[in-house]
């Protein structure tokens, strides 16, 4: 079970409180984490990522474990707290606009 | 008993104020979708309980909403708009090539005929449309094939399609406007389209009667008379009378002719309004005094109207979308403004009042008269 937190806006939007938890069979990479999402909120495609490049959207970034996992390849294994819910995965919005 | 629904989209939300025909007393809902930019909202003119509406924030991007009970409940449709074919390049604001970028939708026009078909203007300036309730969407890119669309640049707003008007006489007929490239026209349906822009001329561009690159702020259209359009240009309020073939100046004795929103009174298709505002770097009325001005002579001949608009240190703005009218008897004028307030004048501009003073800046207004 993969725990995902996504921002207020989003989570009004997709109507959940709270943290988001999804099964993912096979590798557990943001890849694999995002794809879930959108499958189970669909309403959230293109709001994490540009649908025609699948690039994260600038002012959103991926923490996990301390880290900022923003920059990091797709399809890289997120770190094993992650992928055993140990930790969650976290979408933050940056602190910009008004 | 008629009613009107006012559909207000502002910088983190969407309101929906609702009032009987005497527009006196007033029941305000919202905010709907809060802390997100409501660009605009509008009901189909066959089934007025349903809404669509363009919901987009820089954090999140392009989020589509319907309701299909006036405005009550929403689910969130379609949000995929991608160009046709390759993009292509528009100029920069240093005139070097950009690619096209969706970044939102300005403008949304469901159709005159179909409560399932919409049409959606964004930026970059591209026109879109869906056939099943909002849930996909397809480029009419004959637009953007025109062969003018790498000369188009963007407005201070951004490089925006943000009128689309649709002919109630000819259906194949649709009119759009993009700042800063100018109008277009369509005789067959978004297949093919032609720059009517002639009449025009603009300071800013190194032709001041170019074919394209005019900053059109906004257009408006009577029903009854679908080849008489309005326009507030950047600087100029003009009319044509020939579907935008040819266009000429009507600003008069206006104090000002630089706007943004303009609007034609239902029953009387030559009696219009605008707002002037100071200049293009001061985004607000002139001498701190809201004024709107109403010509029923079709432009040249221009009235303030005041009573009940602050007459001093006022000075917000009137964005292009931000004015619409009903059609009850007599004709109810509304406008908001980007410091929140909603104004309604029940008798066709002779005095005004405010319905709400506090919202976030007002983006767009639009209204709806039920029966």
């Amino acid at each position: 079970m993969i725990r995902v937190v996504i921002p207020a806006h989003l989570r009004t939007l997709a109507h959940v409180d709270g943290e988001v938890q999804l099964e993912i069979t096979g590798a557990v990479t943001q890849r694999t984490v995002l794809d879930a999402l959108e499958a189970r909120y669909p309403m959230l495609r293109g709001t994490i990522r540009e649908y025609t490049t699948q690039q994260r959207r600038p002012w959103l970034r991926f923490f996990a474990c301390q880290e900022d996992l923003s920059h990091e390849p797709p399809d890289a294994p997120l770190p094993e707290a992650v992928a055993t819910g140990v930790e969650p995965y976290l979408i933050v919005g940056a602190i910009a606009g008004g | 008993m008629s009613q009107v629904r006012v559909l207000v989209g502002t910088r983190k939300g969407a309101f929906v104020l609702t009032a009987d025909g005497k527009r006196k007393d007033w029941d305000i809902s919202g905010p709907h979708f809060a802390g997100w930019e409501l660009y605009h909202i509008k009901g189909s003119p066959v089934d007025p309980n349903r809404l669509y509406a363009s919901q987009s924030s820089g954090w999140s991007g392009q989020v589509m909403q319907r309701s299909n009970d006036g405005g009550k409940t929403w689910e969130a449709v379609g949000n995929k708009f991608i160009y046709d074919g390759v993009p292509g390049t528009h100029q920069w604001y240093d005139g070097t090539p950009h690619p096209w970028e969706f970044k939102r939708v300005w403008h949304l026009e469901p159709s005159l005929t179909d409560p399932d078909t919409v049409y959606a203007g964004v930026e970059d300036a591209a026109l879109f449309i869906s056939k099943d309730a909002g849930q996909n969407w397809e480029e009419l890119s004959g637009l953007r094939g025109h062969g003018s669309g790498p000369k188009w640049q963007p407005g201070a707003g951004g490089m925006c399609l943000h009128t689309i008007i649709l002919d109630p006489s000819d259906r194949k007929r649709i009119y759009i406007a993009i700042s800063a490239a100018g109008a277009f026209r369509t005789d067959d349906g978004g297949k093919t389209w032609k720059p009517i822009n002639q009449g025009l001329r603009s300071q800013f561009i190194p032709d001041p009667t170019a074919e394209v690159g005019h900053c059109v702020h906004h257009i408006a259209m009577h029903p009854s008379r679908p080849g008489v359009l309005f326009m507030q240009k950047h600087w100029d309020v003009m009319r044509t009378d020939n579907a935008g073939d040819l266009w000429q100046e009507v600003s008069g004795n206006l104090p000002t002719d630089f706007g943004f929103a303009i609007d034609v009174h239902a029953h009387e298709p030559e009696t219009i309004y605008v707002v002037p505002i100071k200049s293009d770097s001061e985004h607000f009325p002139l001498e701190g005094q809201l004024r709107v001005y109403r010509s029923r002579t079709g432009g040249n001949e221009w009235e303030p109207l005041t009573q009940g608009l602050p007459q001093s240190n006022c000075y917000v703005n009137v964005l292009r979308d931000a004015m619409a009218v009903d059609s009850l008897d007599k004709c109810g004028v509304y406008f908001g403004t980007t410091g929140g307030q909603v104004y309604v004048s029940p008798d066709a501009g002779d005095t005004w009042t405010p319905i709400v003073r506090d919202l976030p800046a007002v983006l767009s207004v639009e209204v709806q008269t039920l029966q």
